[in-house]
């Protein structure tokens, strides 16, 4: 059957987020955009919420099951709030989910127990490269097997709290295909650049650029073991975060300039009175609510576990990047030069908007 | 019910029949009608008919006449929610698969029976709509626009006047642009006696709240089929010009009451028609869609290119962007659809779904039939294949049931909280 109700528990889940978002995240965005500092007590009362911790069962210390349905509204609400707090507070879930999804049973045991006990704490992955065709699939970082150990080389970027991480998922080409590989803090051959990234937007998110200059990891800290695992539903989960993230920037962006057009009067009507705006308005709520159900299928059907719903991953993060930069950009619009002044969120959702075509690999459900 | 994206039995089944017929009765004789415009379909409209009659789908009529009693008599078992809105669609969209302009002319109450359903009284309902049960195969249609009104329906000028003394309405004016109007209207041998609705204003001075629709039936003195129009597309399909002059209707035949107050319910009686058909309008549009998203990914891997997904965009060829571009807003559109008609079915009022599942396939149908014929190139501006025609067929779905702008207009005054006065 075909359904749109969220459940009782997931509506109870969204609307404790929802809380933090508008409560905590959003006043504190500007802030952490301008100053570059996320404060710790934010994020860890974002974790308390305990998305990854619901995801996981009880057998490795959790107290639930992972749904990316779940998930994708859980971002996507979260993702209303303010991105860069979104993506610190999920941070560890792309070092667990991967390994809750592809892991062996020693990797689960080894490391879900310690990413979820206490406190928020630096755990996360490294997948994106500084190249302009970068592609989750055809990594340039490598791996190659020597004896009893994985060699990894090459250089990743964007890599989130990877300064204080207690360890990091590596993804690297392992003869053509993408595979993680656990990297505790401290290995020999892995530099963390000193100099933050900086970017056009996420300035509250620190991010690192990391060195792999053949870094050895025993073989059983290949993600899923020796045999390592199938990446296609890791990078699906991570595809749907990001459409998700997508959605609840641009469902800010376009909540603001609605507000603002009702509010702001020009020849004696208020703008959302014009059709020229009105209009605008109309596409940008069609295109969301487009986005939002491409999104949810995607991860309904990983959820499904079947056929992981690969492909509907892919259009919905494709689409939604396209989409939320569409209704970003309009938001600006609608404000006009109040818009462009940093007096406004808006501005900032614009350039979080461009970015959901290369963050893949920030968020994962 | 969680959120779940399983489409159910039903639905699946009606695809997979569907398909056949849309291949053997449509597809095959597409090119010919087009080519043939106002010639009728008779063997696929007679093959319908039969078709449906063996299914037991022919009378709209409401079925329970006894109350707590199902269609056999038997008491109704467990109320579980309806998913007939989400058949109709995959059946619209399957059949527009197959020619969108042959959908048009399924036998059945269409948009005048849509009417009834929405503004008529249960002994209306049951009055004008059983007859779709019957021997012959029979149509309905719906008049609103005029030669002066279009999106603007409340301009309308067609007037009803009660005449006391028979107790009749007088009808007078002049309706355009009517789907079906023929079929419905005219008394072929061929068909059962049909109806159209007339929308006419029984008070000029009251506006919006003046509009109340009629029922007329086939071959009511006064009224004539005056013109059938020469299309774009959708040529299968009659679209009528039909002038009432002094044409008498019966009192009892109109819908909703005969007196006006200073409400909207006539016109709300139109507007809720449209929250009911517009995804169905939808649906059929990205029927259109398909088929020719469909045909250029057959003939792309004729000739050997294979569409890359998982791609960046960047190492993508711009012929593989346009077809996943393509895949994207057709499945983002297809659900918005679904949605809206899982709203109606379990009784959630979606006008702004139904009108934003109207916009975004509108925009849908249109670019993708134009981007296929652009990529196909010759081979997608020939008349030897059908990509040309679902270029031209698939225009309508941003015109009718409200044009792309008209239901822009209904979602920004849904989500502004706005009244007509205040977003014109």
């Amino acid at each position: 059957m075909y359904s749109f109700e969220p459940t009782e528990e997931q509506q109870m889940l969204v609307e404790a987020v929802e809380k933090y978002a508008g409560n905590d995240l959003r006043t504190a965005a500007r802030e952490a955009e301008e100053s570059g500092e996320l404060q710790g007590k934010l994020i860890n009362k974002g974790w308390e919420i305990g998305l990854l911790q619901a995801s996981i069962p009880e057998s490795y210390g959790g107290f639930g099951e992972r749904s990316a349905v779940t998930g994708a509204l859980a971002v996507e609400e979260m993702a209303f709030g303010d991105l860069a707090g979104t993506l610190a507070v999920l941070t560890p879930s792309l070092f667990a989910t991967p390994i809750l999804l592809a892991g062996s049973e020693e990797q689960k045991q080894a490391y879900l127990p310690r990413v979820i006990e206490g406190n928020w704490t630096p755990f996360t992955a490294a997948l994106i490269e500084h190249a302009f065709d970068f592609d989750p699939n055809s990594l340039k970082t490598y791996a190659t097997l020597r004896g009893d150990q994985y060699i990894l080389s090459g250089e990743k970027v964007f890599v989130p709290f990877a300064r204080n991480a207690e360890a990091i998922l590596v993804y690297a080409d392992l003869d053509g295909l993408t595979q993680g590989f656990i990297v505790p803090k401290e290995t020999v051959g892995i530099t963390i650049s000193a100099e933050r990234e900086k970017l056009m937007s996420l300035n509250g998110l620190p991010m690192y650029r990391v060195k792999l200059d053949s870094v050895s990891v025993p073989v059983a800290n290949r993600l899923g073991g020796a045999s390592g695992h199938d990446f296609g539903p890791v990078l699906a989960a991570m595809r749907v975060a990001n459409a998700a993230a997508a959605v609840g920037v641009a469902n800010a962006a376009f909540e603001y300039s609605m507000n603002y057009a009702k509010e702001r009067e020009a020849f004696g009507v208020k703008i959302a009175q014009k059709q020229a705006v009105a209009f605008m308005l109309a596409e940008m709520r069609t295109e969301i609510e487009a986005s939002r159900l491409l999104t949810w299928e995607a991860a309904w059907k990983l959820d499904q576990g079947k056929e992981y719903g690969c492909t509907e991953a892919y259009f919905a993060a494709t689409g939604a990047a396209d989409m939320a930069m569409m209704v970003t950009d309009r938001a600006v619009q609608i404000l006009g030069g109040h818009g462009y002044i940093r007096d406004h969120p808006v501005e900032m959702w614009m350039r979080n908007g461009r970015g959901f075509a290369m963050f893949t690999g920030l968020a994962i459900v | 019910m969680p959120i779940e994206f399983e489409a159910p039995k039903p639905v699946v089944q009606t695809q997979f029949v569907l398909k056949t017929v849309a291949e053997e009765m449509m597809r095959s004789r597409s090119r010919y009608f087009d080519e043939h415009e106002h010639e009728i379909p008779w063997d696929y409209i007679e093959f319908m008919h039969t078709a449906m009659k063996a299914m037991g789908a022919g009378s709209l009529a409401p079925k329970d006449k006894g109350k707590g009693q199902g269609e056999n008599g038997g008491e109704v078992r467990e109320k579980r929610p309806s998913i007939s809105y989400q058949i109709l669609a995959t059946q619209i969209e399957m059949l527009s698969w197959g020619d969108v302009g042959m959908y048009l002319t399924t036998p059945g109450g269409g948009l005048g029976a849509a009417a009834v359903q929405a503004a008529g009284t249960p002994e209306q309902k049951v009055k004008f709509l059983e007859r779709f049960g019957g021997e012959k195969p029979t149509l309905a249609a719906m008049c609103m626009t005029e030669a002066g009104a279009g999106s603007d329906t409340a301009s309308i000028r067609t007037r009803a006047v009660l005449d006391e003394k028979t107790n009749e309405w007088v009808l007078n004016g002049e309706k355009i642009f009517v789907t079906s109007g023929d079929k419905a209207f005219t008394e072929y041998e061929k068909l059962g006696k049909g109806f159209i609705v007339v929308w006419a204003s029984i008070d000029p001075s009251a506006g919006r709240a003046g509009m109340r629709a009629f029922v007329v039936e086939s071959g009511t003195l006064g009224v004539r089929v005056v013109k059938l129009e020469s299309k774009m597309g959708i040529r299968v399909s009659d679209t009528a010009q039909i002038s009432l002059i002094d044409a008498r209707v019966p009192f009892d035949h109109i819908l909703g009451s005969a007196t006006v107050e200073k409400t909207m319910t006539g016109f709300k009686g139109a507007m809720a028609t449209f929250d009911a058909t517009r995804p169905l309008v939808a649906a059929s549009g990205l029927g259109v869609a398909r088929a020719a998203l469909e045909f250029l990914k057959e003939k792309l891997a004729e000739n050997g290119i294979q569409i890359r997904y998982g791609l960046p965009r960047q190492k993508l060829t711009s012929v593989e962007r346009d077809v996943i571009d393509m895949e994207i807003m057709l499945k983002s559109a297809w659900l918005m659809v679904i949605k809206a008609v899982w709203m109606a079915d379990n009784k959630k009022s979606n006008a702004l779904e139904a009108s934003m599942s109207k916009v975004k396939a509108g925009d849908a149908c249109t670019k993708i039939t134009q981007k296929v014929v652009e990529i196909l190139g010759p081979l997608g501006y020939s008349r030897e294949f059908l990509a040309e025609k679902w270029f031209r067929d698939a225009k309508i779905t941003d015109i009718y049931e409200g044009t792309g702008q008209i239901n822009r207009l209904v979602v920004a005054r849904h989500i502004l909280g706005y009244s007509g006065k205040e977003l014109r």
